[in-house]
């Protein structure tokens, strides 16, 4: 599992780092909602600038779990990585509401050794071009336990991201929204099934558990490409912890929040840095 | 004579004994290279709010396998929000076969509630488009009619 967490770490790297140049982590569903159990929905999950174009790099089909209405875990079938956008199919035999997608839970930083900055996790960089001389070993360390005793100035961040798209088949459920109380999770007062355009959609997100004023959420419409305005409302969460939305268009929307905290709980980690992603659908009325 | 009868005897069973009112769906014909029947479902919302109720929903009951024709029922995306998800079809005196052009009578249920209500109809079709028509009427008296632009015409309640 941790190797997992790690190799997500090492893809996503460059957007950790730099959270203001992030590349968009998406993940698109054919459909959210579903009239019966005996049907698939086909994904498409990928990390890009602009929503849901797949054009710079695939999602590890290794990260997505599954969980059914029932609490039971769903599989994914026909995993395929392409080029730019990884794509896998999930067929929805339960009635209510399925939850696919990733959570990650990853230390990133760095810290001195002998006048040299070292970095804990993060992306070693591509190997070298056939024929060109071996690079000098990157100053990395894979997990805050290899660092060495030596070593001042430890700085680390715990990251923790969730990414998850909701599909409905016949009537809507909650179970798959009850909060683990760890990290930043979302629980909708407007189900996902129930969006509409001309109404506005109202979600509570909670860190550890409990309403979290302050979130900042980005949302985001997909296909700019066919209007002027990229559209996207940068917006906070109450003191009660609950977003208001207001849908320019119907559409399919990328909505993303996040926050920084101080509540670390892993090892020698001072920061805490957190994020909830999902993708929805908007229909007109 | 009606009105002392509404206050003798009081609302409810007045209700139910008021003769139903009908709702009259015209499904127009279409110019266009691929043709197939819309989906129509028609539900009554109370006006002040309140859980939808489906008067019908004609949609391919016959079709079985691994595509049945339930599948495409959620393509009647605001009555499927509204309560078609939650009915269990094929459903008695509600479900039935895909319709022709044409215009169709179908009766209100009898016992409704008096008080105003919007009767809506929403119609999708295969390769095609959807529209949803809404009239707000009375129980038990006053009907009212819409007209749809595209896959609907005129849909009446009297």
């Amino acid at each position: 599992m941790r190797l997992t967490h790690l190799l997500f770490a090492a893809t996503a790297a460059v957007s950790l780092a730099a959270p203001a140049l992030a590349h968009r982590q998406w993940l698109l569903p054919s459909t959210t909602t579903l009239s019966d159990t005996s049907q698939y929905v086909t994904v498409d999950a990928a990390a890009s600038n602009d929503l849901f174009y797949p054009d710079h790099v695939a999602m590890n089909p290794d990260m997505i779990a599954v969980q059914a209405p029932d609490g039971s875990s769903g599989t994914i079938e026909n995993a395929a990585k392409g080029r730019h956008r990884t794509t896998f199919d999930v067929k929805i035999d339960k009635p209510g509401t399925w939850k696919i997608g990733t959570e990650t839970d990853a230390v990133m930083g760095g810290f001195m050794l002998n006048g040299e900055q070292w970095r804990v996790g993060g992306r070693r960089g591509p190997p070298p071009a056939a024929g060109a001389a071996a690079r000098p070993m990157p100053k990395v360390v894979a997990t805050a336990a290899d660092i060495p005793a030596g070593a001042t100035d430890v700085k680390l961040t715990e990251v923790m991201n969730r990414n998850a798209i909701f599909v409905t088949a016949g009537a809507p459920s909650e179970d798959v929204f009850t909060p683990t109380g760890k990290g930043l999770e979302m629980q909708p007062i407007t189900h996902p099934a129930a969006l509409v355009a001309d109404e506005e959609g109202q979600f509570r997100f909670l860190v550890d558990g409990k309403p979290a004023a302050g979130v900042k959420v980005m949302v985001v419409p997909g296909s700019k490409k066919f209007r002027e305005s990229e559209g996207a409302q940068e917006l906070t969460t109450g003191a009660d912890g609950v977003l208001h939305v207001t849908w320019p268009v119907p559409g399919v929307y990328w909505m993303s929040a996040t926050v920084t905290d101080a509540k670390a709980t892993a090892p020698r980690a001072t920061e805490r840095r957190m994020g909830f992603t999902t993708t929805l659908e908007v229909p007109a009325p | 004579m009606r009105p002392s009868h509404l206050l003798a005897i009081g609302a409810p069973l007045v209700a139910g004994s008021a003769a139903a009112q009908t709702v009259s769906v015209t499904v127009p014909q279409l110019k266009v290279a691929e043709y197939h029947r819309p989906y129509v479902a028609g539900w009554l919302e109370p006006a002040a709010g309140g859980p939808a109720r489906t008067v019908f929903v004609w949609y391919d009951i016959k079709k079985r396998g691994a595509e049945p024709g339930t599948k495409w029922l959620a393509d009647l995306r605001s009555w499927w929000r509204k309560g078609g998800r939650s009915l269990h079809l094929p459903a008695d005196g509600v479900s039935g076969a895909t319709r022709a052009p044409g215009t169709y009578q179908i009766p209100l249920p009898k016992g409704l509630a008096p008080g105003a209500y919007v009767l809506n109809v929403e119609a999708a079709r295969e390769t095609g488009g959807r529209e949803l028509v809404r009239v707000p009427i009375t129980v038990p008296r006053r009907g009212g009619t819409a007209k749809g632009s595209t896959e609907l015409g005129t849909v009446t309640v009297r």
